[in-house]
């Protein structure tokens, strides 16, 4: 098997070596992170002052945890580590009660999570010579313009298309002939849905690779698209917390991702008691960022539920590999590639008067998309008879939905009564999206 | 001469118009004009009965979302260009027309048009300015 390495020494350094890489690199950003009032008082409150205190890869333990609650009461500079003038570039995404959460980047950083980029892409066999459609969204969400740099780097011919328009996207893969594109799974399986429309068959297409992520898929999904379309389907796992895409990816050998950990450090832990588990026990993924400046984060708990295997891959990779992501610690939703937290349409439907308190949140499948459909019951006093009131009322709901969630929900109107109530918690969200 | 016209709100789920029609069926409501506006995820029922003050009272007993509207009941010459010389008149006094329809059956030799106005009362004066006949509240409980 011919495997491709960007870079050699750091992806086949022994486990000593990563290690002694770890640890340096640790000490060197608890410095970093000590600038930053958030964990000035974190890290002191552990007892460590300074990068002094951290002696060994074991003391890792010693640093608390971090949430994504911590990042959002630090919005918006709690955790910049420098001076706004080294920060270059700025990614966001949505929070769950409507305060986004912001990340920093330096030059250095962009420039390290870049290089991530390409020795993922390089991993998966593509090269220079390969044609590539980002077909992710670009702006504040990290997938779009991480893999859009990352393949510059490569030397790849990039095209930054983004994500939607699927017509625009299919004569797009006809027209320069991509050989890879960067997609979500659901998006992927759409578009092998339309080919055949205009005249555009699967012949009439160069592509030979797919890298899929921004949402969880299985095996078969995998499988499914390499089936329908004959190419080679790569799994890759980020989050914007964590700079986005480049966390971990998946090589050639296509048995999961291999966790990039001379710039991370992973950890599995049991979610209720924060105990680290051995390799191979599944339980929540917690990240160490170590070579972001503008933004340390130390320990991140990533609500992704996973395990990781024991050092070792055929490709010859020291970098331990990720699971699949095999659920969620909490009741986040991704519709198509986005983050969705129900908390944040509850908040948008409250604050509009005509609407009243019961609602629910529906998820199933149109063809390979997922649908989102939001129902809520309306207010009768306010309803004089018109239709165009209550049409207007429901386009209202829908924009503000989309301001909050970035995708466009459906928005049913019901009559006051007829959603289910509950007792106690409610279970406002259904989700009749085919388990796998 | 307004008369009462009942909205109903409807949620897009099946049976949901028999529901309201079984419900004035059984309890001797008798609907005289009906139309539906519909939307991609709602429908809107408007009805003309008999009994309107007791019809609002009965849907709302039974959870659904009801209200009067004003309209008019208007008389239409029964013949080629009947109805068109009465939006004649409405146009040319600036009348506008939100929305309208038939009575499901005649009375007299003429037609019946349910019409929802923009502005009701100027559009009965300009009406009755021109003789055209509407039928009142009363009439329709008769009827």
């Amino acid at each position: 098997m011919d495997v491709p390495f960007w870079n050699n020494e750091v992806e086949t350094a022994s486990r000593s070596q990563l290690e002694q890489l770890q640890l340096q690199r640790l000490r060197q950003v608890i410095g970093w992170a000590l600038r930053t009032p958030f964990y000035k008082k974190r890290l002191g409150q552990a007892g460590i002052h300074s990068p002094d205190d951290i002696r060994s890869l074991q003391d890792l333990q010693r640093i608390p945890y971090t949430t994504k609650d911590d990042l959002r009461l630090s919005f918006p500079r709690g955790l910049l580590a420098v001076d706004m003038k080294e920060v270059v570039r700025i990614h966001s995404s949505s929070g769950t009660t409507g305060i986004p959460t912001v990340i920093y980047f330096t030059r250095e950083d962009l420039d390290c999570w870049t290089d991530l980029l390409a020795r993922s892409i390089v991993g998966t066999g593509a090269t220079a010579d390969d044609i590539f459609q980002n077909m992710m969204t670009y702006g504040l969400f990290t997938g779009g313009l991480g893999l859009h740099y990352g393949a510059e780097r490569v030397g790849m011919t990039v095209i930054p298309i983004g994500g939607g328009n699927t017509k625009r996207q299919i004569q797009t893969m006809r027209d320069f002939q991509t050989t890879v594109v960067h997609i979500t799974p659901s998006y992927l399986l759409h578009i092998h849905s339309r080919l055949g429309e205009d005249g555009i068959c699967r012949d009439d297409l160069a592509l030979r690779k797919a890298f899929i992520g921004a949402e969880p898929h299985s095996e078969n999904t995998r499988r499914k698209l390499q089936d329908l379309l004959h190419i080679d389907a790569y799994n890759s796992y980020g989050l914007s917390e964590l700079n986005g895409p480049g966390v971990a990816f998946e090589c050639v050998c296509k048995k999961d991702m291999h966790v990039w950990e001379d710039a991370y450090i992973a950890e599995i832990i049991k979610p209720e008691t924060g105990e680290v588990l051995p390799e191979g026990q599944e339980g929540e993924l917690v990240l160490t960022n170590l070579v972001r400046r503008a933004m340390p984060i130390l320990r991140y708990r990533t609500r992704d539920l996973a395990f990781l295997y024991p050092p070792g891959c055929d490709c010859g990779r020291t970098h331990r590999r990720l699971s699949r992501i095999l659920g969620r610690t909490d009741d986040m939703l991704i519709i198509n590639g986005v983050n969705v937290f129900p908390s944040q349409i509850e908040e948008k439907i409250m604050k509009i008067p005509e609407v009243a308190t019961n609602y629910q949140i529906h998820v199933d499948k149109k063809g390979a998309l997922d649908r989102l459909t939001v129902k809520v019951e309306i207010y009768p006093k306010l309803f004089l008879g018109e239709v165009a009131t209550l049409e207007a009322l429901r386009q209202k709901i829908v924009e503000e939905l989309r301001s909050s969630i970035i995708i466009s929900p459906a928005v049913e109107l019901h009559e006051p009564g007829s959603l289910p109530v509950f007792e106690g918690k409610a279970k406002r969200v259904v989700d009749d999206r085919p388990k796998e | 001469m307004k008369i009462m016209q009942i909205s109903v709100f409807l949620e897009n789920r099946k049976g949901r118009l028999y529901d309201v029609c079984s419900l004035l069926g059984t309890n001797d409501v008798n609907i005289r004009a009906l139309t539906i506006a519909e939307t991609e995820s709602f429908g809107v029922l408007r009805i003309v009965v008999d009994k309107s003050d007791f019809a609002i009272q009965l849907l709302r007993d039974n959870h659904f979302v009801a209200n009067f509207t004003d309209v008019v009941a208007v008389e239409v010459p029964d013949r080629p260009g009947g109805l068109a010389s009465i939006l004649k008149v409405l146009a040319e006094n600036d009348v506008n027309i939100e929305y309208m329809y038939g009575f499901v059956e005649k009375f007299t030799d003429k037609a019946l048009l349910v019409m929802r106005f923009e502005d009701t009362d100027f559009a009965q004066q300009i009406l009755a300015k021109h003789n055209i006949r509407v039928v009142a509240e009363k009439d329709i409980e008769g009827l």
